[in-house]
C-alpha cells in the first residue's frame, strides 16, 4: 500500500501554512507526527493534492508556564510528555497518560497537537484535554482563535475547527498542590487501543473533592465528560458510598455503541469498572 | 521521476543528496534508491516495527515517515549500526540465546532493543517487553528476544552476563 502522489510543501510560517492550503483548493492534508496519517495516505483513506508539513512552523514548538496556564506547541511530541519536567509538573495528567499511547517508536514521533486535532475518540490525549479543562489555540482565516476542550470535541473525528485550521498550541491549566489525579485504562493487549479508558483531575481539600473533571474514551464518538459522575463526587469526601454513587451515575454519561468484538453493555460495565479504580486511585494520590 | 524534490540528509554518517518523489517512504527510500535493504518493510502502518531506524537518535517507523520529511536530519539504519560495532552486543547475544529464527523482524528488533541498552541502565524484562511492545516477532515468542537484549545490556553496562 503506497500513498498516491502528492506534492510537497513545508511552510515556516502559519500565513505560509494556510496559503499553501487555499493555493490546494482545499484539497491538502495538515502533516505532524504523521503516526495516524501515513497510514491513511497508504491506505488511501486520504489522497491530498498537496501534503503541507507543520514541522517547520516556530509557533507551534515549546512548552511554556505562561502565568496560570501550560502552554504545550502542537508540535511537542509524545515521548516528550514523558520526560519534559514542565508537563510533569503542570500536567500530570498528560504524563500518566503518555505511557498508555500505542508503542514507543510511535510515541518518539507522534504529536499531541496531532493527536488531538484528529481527535479519534479512542485515544488517550484528546479525553485529557477534556479532563483538564484545556484550551486549544486554533489558527485559522481570522487569525488565532481559542477553543475550550468542553466545546472543541463534536462528532467522530469532527472538532470545532474547520478545514483549513491548524491546532498551534494547547493551553492546559496549570495543576498545583490541590490537585489529585489519577489515569486508567483497559486494553487486549499493550498499546492497543483501549476498550475503555479514563482520566480525573480534580481538587482536594482535606478529604473532600473540589472541582472534579472525569473524561472517559473509548466509550462514544467522542471523548466524553462523565458530568453526572463527577456531581456524585463533588463537595464529598471520596468514601465507598460517593465511589458507588459516581459509578451508577456514569450510566447516564456515557452511550457506547454495540460493535462486533464489545457489546454496549460490556462497555459499560468495563467503564463502570474503570471508573472505580480511577477514584479509589485518585483517593490515595 | 515526476515530481520529484531535492532531499538531501545524513545515512549512516553519509551525507546523501537525492531527488526523491515526496510520496515515496523513508523505508522505500532507504531499500531503493540507497539499497539499504536490512531495514525491512512489514506491514506499511506502523505496526510490525519490522522497518525501525534511528532518526537523529531515536528509533522510528521508517514506514511511517516520508523521506522527504528527514531533510537535513540524521538516519542511522543496521548497516550503520553493523558497520560501526554499535550492535556487536546484540548480535553476540542474539546469536547466543538463538534470539531469531526466520529474522524478518530482527532488523526492528535491534534497532529499538540498541536504543533501549544504550540509555545507559540495565532494563529489568518489563521495561525490555515494553520497548519492543511494537515490534511483532512470528516465530520465537519473544521468550529468547527478552533474554538477549537482557544479557546485551548486562554486558555492555558492566554487570557481566548472567
Amino acid at each position: 500500500m503506497k500513498a498516491r502522489a502528492f506534492a510537497y510543501a513545508r511552510p515556516s510560517s502559519l500565513a505560509e501554512a494556510h496559503a499553501a492550503f487555499d493555493g490546494a483548493d482545499g484539497d491538502a492534508s495538515y502533516i505532524s507526527g504523521g503516526q495516524s496519517l501515513v497510514p491513511a495516505l497508504a491506505m488511501r483513506l486520504q489522497a491530498p493534492q498537496v501534503l503541507i508539513d507543520l514541522s517547520a512552523i516556530p509557533e507551534m514548538r515549546g512548552i511554556q508556564l505562561e502565568g496560570e496556564s501550560l502552554r504545550i506547541g502542537g508540535l511537542t511530541r509524545h515521548a516528550e510528555t514523558l520526560t519534559e519536567p514542565l508537563i510533569r509538573a503542570h500536567a500530570p495528567l498528560l504524563a500518566a497518560a503518555a505511557p498508555f499511547v500505542a508503542h514507543p517508536a510511535i510515541r518518539n514521533r507522534g504529536t499531541v497537537g496531532g493527536s488531538v486535532a484528529l481527535a479519534d475518540p479512542a485515544s488517550e490525549f484528546p479525553a485529557m484535554m477534556l479532563a483538564m479543562g484545556a484550551e486549544m489555540e486554533i489558527s485559522g482565516a481570522s487569525g488565532l482563535r481559542r477553543v475550550p476542550a468542553d466545546d472543541y470535541f463534536q462528532d467522530l473525528y469532527q472538532t470545532a475547527m474547520v478545514p483549513g485550521e491548524i491546532l498551534v498550541a494547547l493551553h492546559v491549566p496549570a495543576a498545583g498542590p490541590r490537585h489529585v489525579w489519577a489515569f486508567d485504562e483497559m486494553a487486549r493487549r499493550r498499546g492497543d487501543y483501549a476498550m475503555v479508558g479514563g482520566g480525573v483531575l480534580a481538587e482536594r481539600d482535606g478529604a473532600v473533592i473540589a472541582n472534579p473533571r472525569i473524561a472517559l474514551f473509548s466509550v462514544g464518538p467522542t471523548p466524553v465528560r462523565a458530568r453526572n459522575a463527577e456531581a456524585e463526587i463533588a463537595g464529598k469526601a471520596l468514601d465507598a458510598d460517593a465511589i458507588a454513587a459516581a459509578q451508577r451515575a456514569l450510566d447516564a454519561d456515557i452511550d457506547p455503541l454495540d460493535d462486533a468484538e464489545i457489546p454496549a453493555a460490556m462497555r459499560r460495565h468495563l467503564a463502570r469498572v474503570l471508573l472505580g479504580r480511577l477514584l479509589r486511585k485518585l483517593e490515595t494520590c | 521521476m515526476a515530481g520529484a524534490v531535492p532531499l538531501t540528509l545524513t545515512v549512516n554518517g553519509v551525507e546523501t543528496a537525492r531527488m526523491v518523489a515526496p510520496r515515496t517512504t523513508l523505508a522505500d527510500f532507504l531499500r531503493t534508491d540507497l539499497e539499504l535493504t536490512a531495514t525491512h518493510v512489514g506491514c506499511e502502518m506502523g505496526a510490525c516495527g519490522a522497518c525501525l531506524v534511528l532518526l537523529d537518535g531515536v528509533p522510528v517507523h521508517s514506514c511511517l515517515v516520508f523521506a522527504v520529511q528527514a531533510q537535513g536530519q540524521r538516519v542511522e539504519t543496521v548497516e550503520g549500526l553493523v558497520a560501526s560495532g554499535a550492535l556487536a552486543p546484540l548480535q553476540q547475544a542474539f546469536h547466543e540465546r538463538n534470539a531469531l529464527q526466520c529474522g524478518f523482524c530482527t532488523p526492528g528488533m535491534l534497532v529499538n532493543a540498541h536504543a533501549l541498552i544504550t540509555k545507559g541502565t540495565v532494563p529489568d524484562r518489563e521495561e525490555i517487553r515494553d520497548a519492543i511492545s511494537g515490534n511483532y516477532c512470528r516465530c520465537t515468542g519473544y521468550e529468547a528476544i527478552v533474554d538477549a537484549i537482557e544479557a546485551a545490556a548486562r554486558k555492555l553496562n558492566g554487570e557481566g552476563a548472567e
